[in-house]
């Protein structure tokens, strides 16, 4: 049976993803925006620069979190300057990492549907006299559904799935950062594997209810990886 | 509404040029003709505001909606215009319904609900408005997006080569639709076409552009008879003439219509006594003889001015006639100008073998 304990960490981890999801639909739409219009000479850098958790180790990328968001980082300098301590090993600093982590998730989803979109149908809404912003809300937005549904989907699970990056900014704090994924690891270190079964259980019937919904309930075309 | 439309634009591409200078008039149909890259598309796009000319200015309706001598440049979303785009251009996740309101929830003064029942009538679309865009043919397509730009009551109506897209039967369903609405409209009208079919029909005024330069605009008339202008060159150069139905000869099936200056026999037209048309003459079609034929079996001879000539290669010549107060074309030989003399002040007789209802 799940644990009390191991419920907890359930809790967290939908906590932790769906806060990051939010935060990821927030920046990434007006990111995924500018990158699908711009024909900017820094499209390049902005897209390799927010793909590269893809190809990361995320070792690699919870390192480098965890060396700028501490104490003598450039970053744990700021939050420490505005009095909200350092990140590393809390729970806001959890989520800070995981949109990082997962944000190619929904960018790269949510750019190829914006990019799809073409021109027409913008300058047609221009023509009856829609704003730009009106146009992005009224025909955006509608023809663009099953790249946020996709985003929203691929960003969540993807969250609920990291494990590296949390044991090297989060650690293993329990009801602030120890996730599932990190409790399943618990679980297997102490040799429980029964009570790792129920979670590990849990996560495998969670991912394939989501996948069963997202391609008969809602149609969805397959979804392949983003960078493929 | 009267007021003129000015239009001033200069582009410049690497490798194209738009560089026009226009004034036309507030009313009917202006058709900006011209082959592919000749600036027509670009020119309407520069009046929709959907591209901006650096150099520019545009008063429509008294209203100036570009000038960059002081920056102005209203973005199109604030235009009163309505724009058809070559392809229909529908809003694939909304109804029929959906698409005439989006326009119609962003304007101020909204239409009478007679007028929208008018303009549904008149393009005949009241049975479509539950259906999806998806699930109308390409000719429905079309009328709604023009519905949809009519809807919002614009000054200015702007039409990107709207049956382009369209095989010839879908174009047969529309034209009609075109017609009836150059008759009931009072906003003007640009249309952008490469089609001379569609300028015969449709056309009050012409502008003929030609490589991002306007080549010649006036009356339609004026355009297709004039010598100096590609289009009374081509193969298919004619004119057109405004009529009036008169007379059914049943027995004959024929029709007799009437124009500034003389009568024609037409083939059987289905209309109605006093209805107005547009009959096309081709040039190719049009004799000429010094003296009244005595016998013939061509109904409609003339008596007709030479207004004009031209040499051409090949041996061919265009001679313009006056007809009453129409004009009228004839491609004949270089070896009939010589042997009947034919100058201009000459007087003639033309034969006109055929000639095509537009409308």
């Amino acid at each position: 049976m799940l644990t009390s304990a191991d419920l907890d960490t359930l809790f967290l981890t939908f906590k932790v993803a769906s806060l990051a999801t939010f935060l990821m639909l927030l920046l990434g739409t007006p990111l995924a925006w500018w990158l699908a219009r711009t024909h900017s000479s820094w499209k390049g850098l902005i897209n390799a620069v927010v793909s590269l958790p893809l190809v990361l180790p995320p070792t690699v990328l919870g390192f480098y979190l965890l060396v700028l968001m501490g104490p003598s980082g450039v970053i744990g300098e700021f939050t420490n300057r505005l009095g909200l301590g350092t990140l590393p090993f809390t729970f806001a600093g959890l989520v800070v990492a995981s949109v990082l982590y997962s944000m190619p998730f929904v960018v790269q989803p949510l750019q190829a549907a914006f990019t799809s979109i073409g021109e027409q149908s913008l300058e047609a809404a221009a023509t009856l006299r829609a704003s730009p912003l009106d146009t992005f809300f009224s025909v955006v937005v509608p023809l663009a559904k099953p790249g946020f549904l996709t985003a929203t989907i691929l960003g969540f699970t993807h969250t609920v799935g990291e494990f590296g990056v949390v044991l090297m900014i989060g650690g293993n704090i329990p009801d602030k950062t120890r996730v599932v994924s990190v409790q399943i690891y618990n679980h297997v270190e102490a040799l429980e594997y029964n009570e790792a079964h129920w979670l590990a259980g849990c996560l495998l019937a969670f991912s394939f209810a989501v996948l069963l919904a997202l391609y008969t309930v809602l149609k969805i075309q397959p979804v392949t990886h983003p960078l493929k | 509404m009267t007021q003129p439309i000015t239009a001033r634009f200069q582009l410049n591409y690497s490798d194209f040029i738009l560089d026009v200078n226009l004034q036309l008039p507030g009313s009917g149909i202006t058709v900006l003709f011209g082959h592919s890259g000749s600036g027509k598309t670009t020119l309407l796009r520069c009046i929709a505001g959907l591209q901006q000319a650096p150099q520019g200015f545009l008063e429509i309706n008294g209203n100036v909606w570009q000038d960059s001598e002081i920056n102005l440049f209203l973005p199109t979303h604030k235009r009163a215009l309505g724009y058809v785009f070559q392809e229909a251009n529908l809003f694939p996740h909304l109804t029929v319904a959906g698409n005439l309101q989006f326009g119609l929830k962003r304007i101020a003064k909204k239409p009478d609900a007679i007028d929208l029942q008018h303009i549904l009538e008149l393009l005949g679309i009241e049975h479509l408005l539950k259906r999806m865009p998806d699930r109308l043919s390409g000719g429905e397509r079309q009328r709604v997006a023009i519905a949809r730009a009519l809807a919002l009551n614009p000054e200015i109506l702007l039409m990107d080569e709207p049956l382009a897209s369209l095989d010839f039967k879908r174009k047969q369903e529309i034209l009609p639709f075109l017609s009836r609405l150059h008759q009931t409209l009072n906003i003007p009208v640009l249309y952008v076409t490469h089609s001379q079919q569609e300028v015969a029909q449709l056309a009050d005024t012409l502008v003929i552009l030609e490589g991002g330069k306007a080549l010649a605009s006036g009356p339609l008339s004026e355009m297709l008879s004039r010598l100096d202008v590609p289009l009374a060159q081509e193969r298919d150069a004619s004119a057109v003439w405004p009529v009036i139905l008169i007379e059914h000869e049943t027995d004959y099936h024929l029709t007799r219509v009437a124009f500034d200056g003389g009568t024609l026999s037409l083939p059987k037209i289905d209309a109605a006594l006093g209805t107005s048309l547009r009959v096309q003459i081709y040039a190719r079609d049009v004799s000429i003889a010094l003296e009244a034929p005595q016998a013939t079996s061509i109904l409609n001879v003339l008596p007709a001015t030479i207004t004009g000539l031209t040499d051409d290669r090949g041996g061919q010549s265009v001679v313009r006639l006056q007809v009453g107060t129409q004009s009228l074309l004839a491609h004949i030989t270089r070896k009939s100008v010589l042997l009947l003399n034919l100058q201009i002040g000459t007087a003639v007789y033309v034969q006109i073998k055929g000639t095509s209802i537009l409308n």
